[in-house]
């Protein structure tokens, strides 16, 4: 009983972890068709806008609460910068997309690796969040509860903003029908650089809680990058409950794989999974409805 | 047609001076070393021959070619490793299995002490796993977007596994120490040059079979669904089926140099076939022009002997440099080097080519490159 907890709450705390990653992946991903793999990389921003945080306040918890909204800051202006600078330019490429923003994510890693070495540093977690909490007799750190909290936050701050404010409207009108949203008075230009900032800045988020779990490196981006779109690509494009259930079924589906498995046989597992499930809804869990033929 | 005039013969007489480069004066000037790095880079073109197709023509981005390269690399190592230590151990156990594993060769090992085997292997295995994947997402049409990104995960998938299995696969070290190629010794410099030789004949043969595809039916059709997917299959063609093709051609090819690459270098490890590798293929076919015939190798060997020259004197400066070739190229010259006469205005002014026009977007004339393949493409409108 307990290894069952146990085991379903690693799945939990896994799939938590792929959602916060996720969330300003499906979002940009959604709004733009823009593929974006600096994502990995502007996670990587965040944790090491943790570490520089942590250096200056040296009060674990105090550092820790500073170090969510500079995360978020971090990695929204990367992105506002990488959006204006390259992608904006590229929109009728969304292919093409993804290679410009590789090329980026290979910047950012070197100069992650000439401004903090090529060696991993870890960012001390508050004392209040060592330890863990009895459930069931299984114990469960609380970290990772820490992050899936976090995650759930973040995402119902994007369902509110989504839904319950004149800029969610407008984001959400321009992923419906671009063109039809311009002629309305929408300014998707606007419209873009605030997804792309609000995607980018949850990438940042991202990042700092995952240095509750493990040490930070220039390679911390590209650990995540390829599961979190893949939740992404299951989920459906633009579809943030898509994303949500995605992700939690791939984090309880991999801790399980590993489990049975090695974790390199339950990688192979994973990606079989998705392709399986790929055949009966290509377009993801759920998918707009449109009347457009791709 | 004067134009396909000249390019037929040009495309000839130019196939004639890269047989005779590659095949003659290469070998009789250039020092053994350099002969052999030349080779490794052969191979790389070899892979950017089917990217070119899959990607340039057909608009697939395939980002997980090094997984194909992969399987015929480690096919190759795998037999080559047996045939070594039945030559020389005796034992006919690998030295490292004693080292890490159980001192027994694993089964799926064995069908590679056979040499025909393992050439039929290098061939269809990769042809059968790009058949799996093909069909599984061009059929049920799964967006190219997807396409691209499934194809990133399996080699991520594929890099995790071969680490995984230190006993069998020689982890995160991967397997060297060759000593013999099918019963040459590859200390003998005269058996190097014939390696050599091999892979710049292989690279000719596939830039053979490209030129024929490419002025073929389903080369044409290729272009078509690149630009007009559903225009074609409203036509009574089926896309996936020709998507399918050209992406187990463009998996055959990456597993052949795979292989080649092998005994040219002497080690395959994971960190050639992962993500960030297989994306790397992608960076010379772009310079090179990825519509293009020649573009593609001539932008992969460019590319290749650049990161030789630099990356180990320079590691960070070359990093970087990677980086900013790809943010460049892709961003603002996605025609590659292969549209800058165009660009140049030597014609009419013509827009940067849109290989993969999302579904809305006006259709953009794809760039011609007069110097590499004169029919390159059939622009979407032609108002003349």
């Amino acid at each position: 009983m307990e290894l069952l907890i146990g085991q379903m709450f690693a799945g939990l705390s896994l799939g938590s972890v792929l959602l916060l990653a996720a969330l300003g992946l499906s979002l940009t991903f959604g709004q733009m068709g823009v593929i974006n793999m600096a994502h990995g990389e502007f996670m990587m921003a965040g944790a090491y806008t943790a570490f520089v945080v942590q250096k200056a306040i040296s009060d674990a918890g105090v550092s820790l609460l500073v170090s969510i909204p500079a995360g978020f800051l971090v990695g929204g202006v990367l992105g506002l910068v990488l959006e204006a600078v390259l992608l904006r330019r590229m929109y009728h490429r969304p292919l093409d997309t993804l290679l410009v923003t590789f090329g980026a994510a290979l910047i950012l890693q070197q100069a992650a690796r000439d401004i903090f070495g090529a060696p991993s540093v870890d960012v001390r977690a508050p004392a209040w969040l060592q330890g863990n909490l009895e459930v069931l007799g299984a114990p469960i750190p609380l970290t990772r509860l820490i992050i899936l909290a976090l995650s759930l936050l973040c995402l119902a701050g994007l369902i509110l903003l989504l839904k319950a404010t004149p800029l969610g409207r407008r984001i959400r009108a321009v992923v419906l029908n671009r063109d039809l949203a311009e002629t309305s008075g929408v300014s998707t230009r606007r419209s873009d650089q605030l997804t792309f900032f609000i995607g980018s800045g949850l990438a940042g988020v991202a990042g700092v809680a995952v240095t509750l779990i493990g040490s930070t490196s220039p390679y911390l981006g590209t650990n995540y990058i390829v599961d979190a779109f893949l939740v992404v690509v299951a989920g459906g494009i633009g579809q943030i409950k898509g994303a949500v259930i995605a992700a939690f079924a791939l984090g309880v589906l991999q801790s399980v794989f590993e489990y049975s498995t090695t974790a390199s046989i339950g990688k192979v597992l994973i990606l079989i999974v998705i392709v399986v499930f790929l055949q009966l809804r290509p377009q993801g869990i759920f998918s707009l409805k449109t009347r457009s033929l791709a | 047609m004067r134009g396909l005039m000249r390019g037929r013969l040009g495309t000839a007489a130019g196939f004639a001076l890269g047989a005779v480069l590659l095949l003659a004066v290469a070998p009789a000037v250039l020092p053994a070393f350099s002969l052999a790095l030349l080779g490794k880079f052969l191979c790389f073109a070899i892979v950017a021959v089917g990217i070119g197709l899959a990607w340039g023509r057909g608009g697939m981005l395939t980002l997980g070619q090094g997984v194909f390269f992969g399987l015929g690399a480690y096919i190759m190592a795998m037999h080559m490793k047996l045939a070594d230590a039945s030559l020389f151990g005796g034992s006919g156990v690998p030295d490292f299995m004693s080292l890490y594993g159980s001192g027994e060769v694993p089964g799926w090992w064995e069908p590679f002490r056979s040499p025909a085997v393992t050439l039929l292997a290098v061939v269809l295995i990769p042809g059968l796993v790009a058949l799996v994947l093909g069909l599984a997402v061009f059929k049920r049409r799964v967006k190219g977007a997807y396409f691209a990104i499934l194809s990133q995960a399996l080699a991520a998938a594929f890099a995790v596994f071969l680490i995984g299995q230190q006993a069998t696969t020689g982890g995160s070290n991967g397997l060297s120490g060759f000593r013999s190629f099918f019963g040459f010794d590859l200390q003998d410099p005269n058996n190097k040059v014939m390696v050599y030789m091999i892979a710049a004949a292989v690279l000719l043969l596939s830039l053979a079979l490209a030129r024929q595809l490419m002025h073929s039916r389903l080369g044409e059709l290729l272009v078509a669904v690149r630009d007009q997917e559903e225009r074609v299959r409203f036509l009574g063609y089926d896309p996936a089926t020709i998507k399918t093709v050209i992406y187990v051609v463009a998996a055959v090819l990456a597993g052949i140099a795979g292989a080649l690459f092998v005994p040219l270098v002497g080690i395959i490890s994971p960190a050639d076939v992962g993500v960030i590798p297989s994306i790397a293929f992608l960076i010379g076919v772009a310079i090179g022009g990825r519509a293009t015939l020649l573009g593609p190798v001539l932008g992969a060997v460019g590319i290749a002997a650049a990161q030789s020259g630099l990356s180990s004197t320079f590691p960070s400066f070359w990093l970087y440099f990677q980086g900013l070739l790809f943010v460049l190229v892709i961003g603002f010259m996605p025609g590659g080097l292969a549209s800058l006469p165009s660009l140049v205005g030597r014609r009419r002014k013509t827009r940067a080519p849109a290989p993969v026009p999302a579904a809305p977007a006006p259709p953009a004339a794809p760039a011609t490159s007069p110097a590499a393949d004169e029919k390159a493409t059939v622009p979407e409108e032609a108002r003349r």
